[in-house]
């Protein structure tokens, strides 16, 4: 457990209420945040003066369906950021969604960027994002059902390539 | 029957969220450009709203060549992945691996050695080179002017030959492994071949590439001011690279989170990182892009020269007498020990394994950050290996940079993007 991050130090000052819990692997720090907090944490981090996370790195999701020894929801949210002018070190934040309530908030009103990685995380895991502007698949087909990076779908997909209806001249 | 946007962006059946609406201006119409065009390089759509020769609207559609590798890096171990790896950005394969490689040693904890630190930062420099050469000249290429693709593609070729002789092949090299590398390199062959590229014919095609076209005026009137984007929105858009830097936007991996021999005491014996500027410009527009990258193959060249005369002797791989990694090919042909080995590591039920956690490592390759979440329970294969693809990122702002431009500007900015289909899709 280490804190020297900057910003894990000033989002504990700042949001202390919300007992935040940082953890720190191979010297990177993630820092788990409660979903319906979110906007509020970021928007404090791009707009901190010191710690100026402006650039939003990378967004993304990860199922923990039967990983061993998991205890939190099913499904990790990753959030990257970068500080560009600030200069500060890279930042990961942590949001856990289960699978009852899969939507959060969209960052996309506060980074341009996320807009398609949000679409490709909606995508690929089926997660909703409340007040994403064009939320639609991206990497896969519109009549496509599945969301094929979790964890239950398997590797050989389920038989839509061998099944997608055929078209032909005349039924076209 | 006409083609009509509504056709082109259908929504899924159970999303219940916005739909992108046909503007109420009659006189608009639909074009639609790509999957399958010349200036699309690979497979990508735009839905095209016109009016006239103006772009009122784009919407990019994507995913023709969704093959499903992060869902692959889920059944394929460490190295295996490599090979996968390398088909994402296949203009410049060898410094997609410089990405992983990374990722996956800072899970494993694992420091190479400073020979392969070396070898890895001049080939990724070499890849950065590849993939310039071609995004130039193609940038080129489709605005009319086709020698100066034929002057990078010349190079290129070059660049292939050295890295077949690296790893025995000429395009999706799989070179790298964790902890090392597939084989140690012979300096006395690859010091020569590499010092007779830098110093004889790269300077002299980027030389005649210049000579073409940084004063050519239909070039310049073609690019200059074209798709412009400020730095503000470069940074907001999560842009990278050489079309952040093109924008003002200050960062490269490579200088603020350095890796390999861009770090201090890469050697553990005090070596200082290597020397090298990063090129800058503040317009924003296809021409800062391409002469942005122009600048890059110079420092590229500036950081080989540096490190070409002192790649240091010692092991390539990581502990080559422990079980970390393969064993040399020679112990794994003549004798015992070593293929019980060889087997150990690349048989399913044994090999190595990392500690369960994750981590993000990125490398500054040609088109910016390209970086790995890897995440890890403690297996053999990962639990889950997330890409950052900086072409993905790249293409979300084309439709911002090409509004109010002609037809004709879409295909350059297209091109000063340098979008790559397989690392778009996946």
């Amino acid at each position: 457990m280490t804190i020297d991050h900057p910003a894990a130090v000033k989002l504990k000052e700042r949001f202390g209420h919300l007992h935040l819990k940082v953890a720190s692997f191979r010297g990177q720090t993630q820092i788990e945040v409660p979903g319906e907090n979110l906007t509020q944490v970021v928007t404090f981090l791009r707009d901190d003066s010191t710690l100026g996370y402006d650039m939003l790195c990378d967004v993304t999701c990860v199922d923990y369906l039967n990983y061993p020894g998991w205890d939190k929801a099913r499904f990790g949210m990753v959030y990257t950021f970068n500080s560009v002018a600030a200069g500060q070190p890279r930042l990961i934040l942590r949001v856990f969604l289960g699978e009852a309530q899969l939507a959060i908030d969209s960052l996309v009103p506060l980074y341009a960027g996320a807009e398609w990685m949000e679409r490709e995380v909606f995508d690929m895991f089926g997660v909703r994002f409340r007040g994403h502007p064009d939320l639609r698949r991206i990497l896969t087909w519109d009549g496509f059902k599945s969301h094929p990076l979790r964890k239950d779908y398997p590797v050989t997909g389920l038989g839509e390539r061998e099944n997608y209806p055929v078209l032909d001249r005349d039924s076209a | 029957m006409p083609y009509t946007m509504e056709k082109g962006v259908s929504l899924l059946v159970d999303n219940p969220l916005t739909t992108p609406q046909l503007s109420a201006e009659s006189n608009l119409w639909t074009l639609n450009f790509g999957p399958q065009h010349p200036a699309t390089h690979t497979v990508i759509r735009l839905v095209l709203e016109l009016d006239g020769e103006r772009v009122v609207r784009c919407v990019p559609i994507i995913g023709y060549l969704h093959s499903g590798f992060e869902k692959n890096a889920e059944v394929l171990d460490y190295n295996q992945y490599m090979t996968i790896v390398n088909r994402m950005d296949y203009l410049e394969p060898i410094a997609n691996e410089m990405a992983w490689v990374r990722a996956v040693e800072t899970l494993f904890g694992v420091d190479p050695t400073p020979r392969c630190k070396v070898y890895r930062t001049i080939l990724g420099e070499l890849g950065r080179i590849q993939s310039h050469l071609l995004c130039v000249g193609a940038a080129a290429l489709d605005l009319g002017a086709f020698t100066a693709f034929l002057f990078g593609f010349n190079e290129r070729e070059r660049i292939y030959d050295i890295v077949e002789y690296v790893s025995g092949s000429r395009f999706h090299t799989s070179w790298s492994r964790v902890g090392g590398a597939m084989k140690d390199v012979d300096d006395k062959i690859f010091v020569p071949m590499v010092k007779k590229f830098i110093d004889d014919t790269l300077p002299k095609a980027i030389d005649d590439i210049e000579k073409l076209l940084n004063r050519l005026r239909i070039f310049i009137d073609r690019t200059q001011g074209i798709g412009s984007i400020s730095t503000a929105e470069a940074l907001s858009w999560s842009l990278s690279g050489p079309v952040a830097r093109a924008s003002g936007v200050m960062r490269d991996v490579r200088k603020d989170d350095p890796y390999f021999c861009f770090e201090n005491n890469w050697d553990g014996q005090g070596a200082a990182a290597v020397d090298f500027k990063v090129p800058l410009m503040q317009t924003g527009d296809v021409l800062a892009r391409y002469l942005v990258r122009l600048e890059e193959m110079k420092q590229s060249i500036a950081i080989i020269r540096q490190l070409i005369d002192r790649i240091p002797g010692g092991p390539m791989n990581v502990s080559p007498e422990g079980k970390d990694v393969l064993p040399p090919k020679s112990q794994v042909y003549g004798s015992i020990e070593g293929l019980i080995q060889h087997f150990e590591m690349v048989m399913t039920n044994r090999g190595f394994t990392p500690p369960a956690g994750e981590v993000y490592g990125c490398c500054e390759t040609a088109n910016g950050e390209l970086g790995y979440y890897v995440v890890s329970d403690g297996g053999k294969v990962p639990w889950r290996a997330r890409t950052r693809p900086p072409s993905f990122i790249h293409l979300s702002v084309l439709p911002k940079m090409i509004e109010g431009h002609t037809v004709s500007d879409v295909v350059a900015v297209l091109g000063s993007l340098n979008i790559i289909a397989a690392e778009l899709d996946r």
